[in-house]
């Protein structure tokens, strides 16, 4: 049975590859097509009733409603926030549709639509667990629903509850109830309140006390449909001792318009757990003149709330025509250690203010930061990061490296690193540098027979490697692959 | 193997090569001596195809094909290596994993049958042994915090791994204390091969005690002036370069 199950994973794995060549020989975004499937949603528009018919359709208990409609009348009073180093052309919430769904609702992943079988199958995530990746397990996201989770049986028999955040609310209220929004308030920002009114799915994970789960869990986002947003919302919750590997994919056609993702994460580590986020997020872009692409506004921040805790964000960002994306945590307990690892890069007119904040509260806490930031084309790629040392933060530590490579003349890279340190015996370090390929650099390579574009890869790979090593197997090899499709024509 | 006629070649608008020209046979070793500034160094850019450098007139012959029309990358693939006088670092890329995707580049160049990590390794460990180099060197980032010994002998170890047939060697031997001086000469003598041709370009005699040259030429206000066997060297190490000069004009 063994045998059988890593021949299959093998076989999917050389699929992955395949469709990675094929995607550098094709040298265009491979994700970008279309899924023809009959759709269901709420027509664009935003106000109460439309909060309240998001959660009628999901059947949502009462508590549920009120807390979306609380989050709504919040954001109607908030302003949108303009302090990134962003150009965006203003948004107009009431031209978004805030629903869309397949019209067939699965009842389990056997009955669920060949034809989203099928998109999942072409992005490289086979849904069908026979042939799906050995040791993780899927929760897969289309458009505004989830469409199905792998694996969760065998999951339960450790009791972990891997699930979409909708079967949650309904099967899980007392932990959902308690733990949703507990890290990123209703009213935390304009992005995280408008999510928290019109979140439609997204992923539920629960370690229960002293469990290591025993695969890597991840969820696959994808948008389809026209003229939606996607909001997903994602908890995953590690009580004492528990630990836990996620990761994260994003993807969605070209389009010309500009769509709109806004996500928000919520971590919740108690004493000494252990949770590790990974993401690469590819979402479209744009093309080479700037048009189209998905505006990426996301809130992710991680609570270690118990003593010797442990939260690490990892994140690869190649697409997106904005990125606005600021992972964080807050180190509460005592001990607890925070980590952020991320390579942002940006070609063409692509936009990306992204970065952490690591906030020290709890005695003896550690962070470390690694950023990496590259740009092309006419790109700009900003480092946003926040230190903050409480009065409480006794001995606590940060280190902060934060490199940016450029490729080309006519990128910008920014690094805005604040800190704030109300304890003397608190300890941060930053570490920043600016680089160029160089033409040296550039000629060695040549000169050992390596052409431009394979040379470029080499460099920004070696580049990026102190955040890649971060990344499980599977991902670091996806994530480099990424960055060489990313970056073709960035050079010549 | 080489023939270079009338070289001229211009750095930012500058005529270095005046006029060069030089036959290199396969298994001859020849040493370019010269002063500073006499185009050394531009000789071996102009052979590897370095940006910047603009060729007025002449030709280089490489087995019967115009060197000059190739990218770099091809002249690598057709057998031209060049030993960089600052060789070059890239933090992070593992010198293994550089050194492969050079030589399966090469090699699918020259549609070849590339090597895969079992066989490269293989091969490696058996060149370190040849070049009395440590596996240490393997393990790092290419070049990265490298002394100067231990660049200049990666560049030999890159050298002995990609075999090229023409090797230019810019001023390898410069900054080198006399032990790391041996062990680069001890490098380039294993590879000395009925095969393979050495194009070494040196200030000092020193480095021709250890490798001896079948010519030796010396290359001042960039043309040769004067060749020789490995007598003109010594030569030149007793009355220095501006003897030679000036005798060139007379």
């Amino acid at each position: 049975m063994n045998e059988i199950m890593n021949e299959q994973s093998s076989t999917a794995t050389a699929l992955r590859d395949n469709a990675a060549v094929a995607e550098a020989l094709g040298r265009s975004y491979s994700a970008g097509f279309v899924t023809q499937i009959e759709m269901t949603g709420l027509p664009p528009g935003l106000d109460e009733d439309t909060v309240r018919a998001i959660s009628a359709v999901k059947g949502e208990p009462e508590w549920m409603t009120n807390w979306r409609l609380d989050a709504f009348r919040h954001w109607q009073t908030m302003p949108k926030p303009d302090w990134a180093k962003l150009n965006i052309d203003p948004i107009d919430y009431q031209a978004i549709s805030y629903y869309a769904a397949p019209k067939k609702q699965p009842k389990s992943l056997d009955e669920v639509d060949p034809a989203l079988l099928e998109t999942y199958e072409k992005l490289g995530i086979p849904l069908h667990e026979r042939a799906a990746l050995a040791g993780v397990a899927v929760d897969a996201v289309f458009d505004s629903v989830s469409v199905g989770t792998t694996f969760r049986k065998q999951l339960a028999d450790a009791g972990v509850l891997f699930c979409s955040m909708s079967e949650a609310i309904r099967e899980y209220p007392g932990i959902v109830q308690k733990y949703l929004g507990s890290v990123v308030p209703t009213g935390d920002n304009f992005f995280a309140a408008l999510n928290s009114a019109v979140f439609s799915d997204g992923s539920f994970v629960f370690i229960p006390k002293g469990v290591r789960c025993p695969m890597e869990l991840s969820t696959y986002f994808r948008i389809n449909a026209q003229n939606t947003g996607q909001f997903e919302r994602t908890l995953i919750v590690a009580e004492e001792g528990a630990h836990v590997s996620y990761l994260e994919g994003c993807t969605a056609p070209k389009r010309d318009e500009n769509q709109l993702h806004a996500a928000v994460v919520e971590l919740v580590a108690l004493e000494k757990a252990q949770i590790k986020y990974s993401t690469v997020q590819n979402w479209y872009p744009g093309d080479e003149n700037g048009v189209g692409g998905i505006y990426n506004f996301v809130t992710k921040r991680g609570d270690c709330r118990g003593d010797d805790s442990k939260i690490s964000w990892t994140q690869v960002e190649t697409g997106s025509a904005i990125t606005w994306k600021y992972p964080s945590v807050v180190l509460r307990g005592d001990r607890s250690v925070g980590e952020f690892y991320s390579v942002a890069l940006t070609h063409h007119f692509q936009q990306a203010d992204t970065g952490t904040k690591m906030i020290h509260l709890g005695k003896h806490t550690k962070s470390k930061i690694v950023s990496k930031g590259i740009s092309a084309g006419r790109s700009s790629n900003s480092y946003r990061g926040l230190v903050k040392m409480e009065k409480g933060a006794e001995g606590a530590r940060n280190y902060t490296q934060c490199d940016s490579l450029l490729i080309g003349k006519q990128c910008g890279a920014h690094t805005f690193p604040y800190m704030e340190v109300k304890n003397p015996s608190a300890i941060v370090e930053h570490e920043a540098t600016t680089s160029k390929i160089s033409d040296e650099q550039m000629f060695y390579c040549r000169s050992r027979g390596i052409a431009e574009e394979d040379a470029v890869s080499m460099i920004v790979d070696g580049f990026c490697k102190q955040v890649f090593r971060e990344l499980p197997m599977e991902f670091a090899v996806e994530a480099k692959k990424l960055l060489e499709v990313s970056l073709e024509g960035a050079v010549g | 193997m080489l023939k270079i006629e009338n070289l001229h070649a211009r750095v930012e608008g500058k005529e270095i090569l005046k006029g060069l020209s030089l036959t290199v046979n396969a298994g001859e070793v020849h040493a370019i001596m010269g002063p500073n500034g006499a185009g050394k160094s531009t000789l071996g850019n102009v052979l590897s195809g370095r940006d910047g450098y603009e060729v007025t007139a002449g030709t280089v012959s490489y087995n019967g094909i115009d060197l000059l029309a190739l990218e770099p990358e091809a002249r690598a693939a057709a057998g031209v290596f060049l030993a960089f006088q600052y060789p070059v670092e890239i933090p992070g890329v593992n010198n293994t994993y550089f050194l492969r995707a050079a030589l399966n580049a090469q090699r699918k160049q020259r549609g070849e049958k590339e090597l895969d990590s079992m066989a490269f390794l293989k091969l490696v460990r058996e060149k370190l042994k040849v070049m009395q180099i440590s596996d240490e060197l393997l393990h790092r980032a290419v070049n990265e915090g490298f002394s100067g010994g231990e660049k200049k002998r990666n560049e030999i170890f890159q050298m002995a791994v990609l075999e090229p047939q023409l090797a230019i060697l810019d001023e390898t031997d410069s900054g080198l204390d006399i032990d790391a001086l041996k062990q680069v000469a001890q490098g380039v003598n294993t590879l000395r091969s009925p095969g393979r041709a050495f194009l070494m370009i040196t200030h000092y005699q020193r480095l021709l005690d250890y490798v001896v040259p079948d010519f030796v030429h010396v290359l001042a206000d960039g043309r040769i002036v004067e060749s020789g066997d490995k007598s003109l060297a010594l030569r030149l190490e007793e009355q220095g370069y501006a003897g030679v000069r000036h005798g060139a004009v007379a």
